[in-house]
């Protein structure tokens, strides 16, 4: 197939998730301006960062003056997540050239990745729709992303006050968080998580988000590494075991 | 306003560059290090659950210096309707739309 069609079917892999991206886009760009960042600045950041959620983590923890060191760490955990992606997606990407694998690595996200992985895990994709299908699904919704959130930062000083629009933030964290809670170890996790982070609010230094993360975390670990719940089959140990 | 826009800038390059380490680390490693440690695995797939539970819940349900829990009714309501959408759809636009609705519908009421 050519490069154009690989590239297009790629962009129509992830258009569903468009829906998404799109207010997370403009919420970003709102209330990046309403923090303190400048126009350019908050477009620049979605170029250069390019992950939603550790965008928006840092734009709180800024209108909070919290350290910078706090912000930038807390942002880092956020995007954790990024070394799984990277781990589970690199054999698909083995045989490409240096540009093209720091290419493909920076538009890595949670669409582009789920898209692609779908798309290569059933039969051996060649290493041309490989890079083109992947390249039209993440540079689709890179552009997306950049474009809704310079539209944030326009419409965004006319938003009046009274719709709470602030609130439109958590909501968009909800909706990642409710579907990645669907495994009872993850549930379990994120009880903890979410119970520690509210007395951990008062914590010195906006240090809450972290420390909580962390306690989750970790209590997540350790209750799958000593003892047998939840029963059902983990996926981890069984490629262990094979 | 706290920061001045040198300070700004450098968060936001500091970020984007620790993001695309991430990003690249495997991709870049592949050959050296075949596999993740399963453990290692495992861990990293708890994160999403425990970084946006961390984010979500204490912008519903604050506690106040007296120990007391303090939340705002529309919002806990908003919050859990909202949650049960994106349990059913797992659509974030829905999620948002219905959580706005319903903040908004029982603002106006209380």
């Amino acid at each position: 197939m050519s490069v154009r069609s690989d590239a297009a079917e790629g962009a129509r892999a992830i258009g569903p998730f468009m829906l998404g991206v799109v207010p997370f886009g403009l919420i970003t760009g709102i209330s990046a301006i309403d923090a303190g960042f400048g126009a350019v600045q908050t477009v620049a950041m979605s170029v250069v960062i390019f992950a939603g959620a550790s965008q928006l983590a840092l734009i709180e923890l800024v209108g909070d003056s919290a350290p910078v060191a706090v912000v930038v760490v807390t942002a880092a955990v956020v995007n954790l997540r990024y070394l799984m992606y990277s781990a589970s997606i690199a054999p698909y990407f083995r045989d490409f050239s240096p540009p093209w694998k720091w290419l493909s690595a920076y538009a890595l996200t949670d669409q582009s990745y789920a898209v692609a992985v779908t798309e290569f895990r059933d039969d051996e994709t060649g290493i041309g729709r490989r890079r083109w299908y992947y390249l039209g699904a993440a540079l689709s919704l890179w552009t997306v992303w950049v474009v809704s959130t310079a539209v944030g930062v326009v419409v965004g000083g006319s938003v009046p006050p009274g719709l709470s629009l602030e609130f439109a933030v958590p909501l968009t964290f909800l909706a990642l968080l409710v579907p990645s809670l669907k495994d009872q170890l993850s549930g379990l996790v994120g009880v903890v998580a979410g119970g520690v982070a509210v007395p951990a609010a008062a914590l010195p230094l906006d240090l809450g988000l972290v420390a909580a993360a962390l306690t989750g975390l970790t209590v997540g670990v350790l209750v799958d590494t000593f003892t047998d719940w939840p029963a059902d089959e983990r996926p981890g140990e069984m490629e262990e075991d094979a | 306003m706290s920061y001045d826009t040198t300070t700004l800038w450098g968060i936001v390059v500091a970020v984007g560059l620790i993001t695309l380490a991430l990003r690249l680390s495997f991709v870049l490693l592949f050959g050296r290090i075949d596999d993740v440690p399963p453990r290692v695995e495992r861990t990293l797939e708890l994160v999403p659950a425990a970084v946006l539970a961390a984010l979500v819940v204490p912008a519903v349900v604050a506690l106040a210096p007296s120990g007391a829990v303090v939340a705002a009714p529309p919002k806990v309501i908003a919050a859990a309707v909202a949650a049960g959408v994106a349990w059913r759809t797992e659509n974030v636009l829905a999620t948002i739309a219905v959580g706005m609705g319903v903040l908004w519908l029982v603002g106006a009421l209380v």
